[in-house]
């Protein structure tokens, strides 16, 4: 079985949501989670706070970042087993992140050390 | 007491104690010199005892008799002499006469330090198990039998490798350092975890004998919480899942010792001590950060003790239990996360859910999608219930679908 990882690109949740939105979507989250986990399909998984991130570019140029307006930041990701990437497609369609206009979640195949990448 | 019940209650207190404080002393290559002469000392006292009738102070008695055989044999055994006693943990010089420390102190800290030893990942779960409860808790060869349902031939010869693993292994019967903690806890709170489970879900019809199991396992978690430094939140949140638990021992089982279900229970059989000594270890729990898989089982443990039906409740378990299959898939808590999911967001819902299992092996998946399915489609519903008939092992198990299969017939 292959890994595949699922990344969530979104605005920042704290700055369109009350806390109370927050915490229904994190309810939906790890019901969404656990769902994937009760099929034992579940890698891992985390949050990835907006808050204190940094850019570090050419140079060691370091900026705050990387969010403006844009709905393209990665919020988060879990990574799951499936047979295939139209499997790990069919897990994304259930995030709840996909509830916003114009978020995503890119499904993206892991590399392992099988002497194929 | 008499002295027909006195034996074997010391038997199981005090073997294990004189075993473990020996094999201490002598290092676990000799384990079976300790149990012999924690054997001995009880051959002793029954031959001493029935004679001169009993001592004022019998456990005083049993180890002024265990430390004499102790000594007796190493002076009599050339090569142990030669060999061991230089190296052994407490005597400074080999012309010094050994000292057997049967302390409460020395016997308490000797528990915990076997319990790490036995708990090792090298040895398989339910031979761990069976160490523990012959050499920490003092069980007869035929109760250990009885409580994996096995017989007595098979339990020797799981025990006979434990030991030859353990003496294999050179393991040391010491403390970890204080950097190991974590992570030697972690299987040490795996066996306990199984070994009450053993004794909770046991087919074994014998219910003095399971509860013993489950208060043994109960008493070794305690070992741990009382000493500061084992004494962590994963330990505390293991000892609250375990007094939930056990609240409904009296509740569970009828005079035949047979299972007694949740739903027929009757509540004013719960044991409320056990209840709050289980919400007590859970607040103890709480303390720092660190999550445990345990933590989450409690939680969901804890409502188990309250036999309400409110939306809240069922949000809440299967919070927990998506909580507890991120941090641990198990095909149970898979199961019992989604009749939980089932209660939130409807049976519909949870068919939908519970079919994306897929565990066809377990006759628990039927039992489920029977469930789920009564009341919407009473045909699948004896279908599955049919699956999971076939597929069920015990008797008990096959009386409560065969309940089900004609209650969905009738209705």
């Amino acid at each position: 079985m292959k890994e595949f990882i699922l990344i969530f690109r979104h605005e920042d949740g704290h700055k369109v949501a009350s806390p109370e939105q927050i915490q229904i979507w994190m309810q939906q989250t790890r019901d969404w989670m656990g769902g994937i986990a009760a099929q034992n399909k579940l890698v891992g998984g985390n949050g990835l706070p907006f808050d204190e991130a940094k850019v570090v570019g050419h140079n060691n140029l370091v900026t705050n970042g990387p969010f403006g307006e844009i709905k393209e930041t990665i919020g988060g990701y879990i990574i799951v087993k499936a047979d295939a990437i139209d499997e790990a497609v069919e897990f994304a369609k259930g995030c709840p992140v996909l509830q916003g206009e114009g978020n995503t979640v890119e499904v993206r195949k892991i590399a392992k050390g099988d002497g194929l990448h | 007491m008499e002295q027909k019940e006195l034996i074997p209650h010391l038997f199981r207190t005090e073997f294990s104690k004189i075993t473990t404080v020996l094999s201490k002393l002598f290092g676990i290559k000799h384990i079976e010199i300790a149990e012999d002469i924690a054997g001995d000392t009880f051959l002793s006292a029954f031959e001493t005892w029935s004679f001169k009738g009993i001592p004022e102070n019998p456990t005083a008695w049993l180890y002024t008799v265990a430390k004499n055989k102790a000594k007796n044999y190493l002076q009599r055994n050339q090569t142990f002499r030669e060999k061991v006693a230089p190296h052994l943990s407490y005597t400074s010089s080999p012309s010094q006469e050994i000292e057997v420390d049967l302390s409460d102190r020395n016997i308490t800290d000797s528990q915990l330090q076997m319990l790490f030893a036995i708990c090792h990942p090298s040895i398989s779960a339910e031979a761990q198990i069976a160490l523990a409860l012959r050499i920490l808790c003092g069980f007869g060869i035929d109760e250990i039998a009885a409580a994996f349902l096995t017989n007595k031939e098979t339990i020797n010869k799981r025990l006979f490798r434990a030991k030859e693993k353990l003496k294999q292994e050179k393991m040391p019967i010491e403390f970890p350092g204080e950097a190991e903690i974590d992570k030697r806890l972690e299987p040490v709170l795996r066996t306990l975890y199984l070994f009450f489970n053993e004794g909770y879900y046991s087919e074994s019809h014998d219910a003095i004998l399971r509860k013993d199991l489950c208060l043994e396992a109960m008493r070794l978690t305690y070992l741990l919480i009382e000493n500061d430094r084992t004494d962590q939140p994963a330990v505390n949140a293991l000892f609250a899942l375990m007094c939930f638990h056990s609240s409904r021992f009296d509740a569970r089982t009828n005079e035949n010792g047979e299972i007694i279900l949740y739903q027929e229970q009757d509540e004013t059989l719960w044991n409320q001590e056990l209840i709050t000594r289980g919400i007590y270890f859970m607040k103890e729990a709480a303390r720092g950060s660190e999550i445990s898989k345990y933590h989450w089982e409690a939680g969901i443990a804890y409502w188990l003790t309250v036999k309400t039906d409110t939306k809240e409740k069922w949000e809440d378990v299967l919070q927990l239990y998506n909580r507890l299959l991120i941090t641990e898939y198990s095909p149970i808590a898979a199961l019992n996360r989604t009749y939980a999911f089932s209660k939130v967001y409807g049976k519909a819902a949870g068919i939908t859910e519970a079919e994306k299992l897929n565990l066809t092996n377990n006759h628990f998946y039927y039992t489920l999608l029977g469930e789920l399915y009564t009341g919407i489609d009473d045909t699948r519903a004896k279908i599955n219930f049919e699956n999971a008939l076939s597929l069920a092992k015990t008797k008990t198990d096959k009386q409560v679908i065969q309940a089900k299969i004609d209650k969905t017939m009738g209705g």
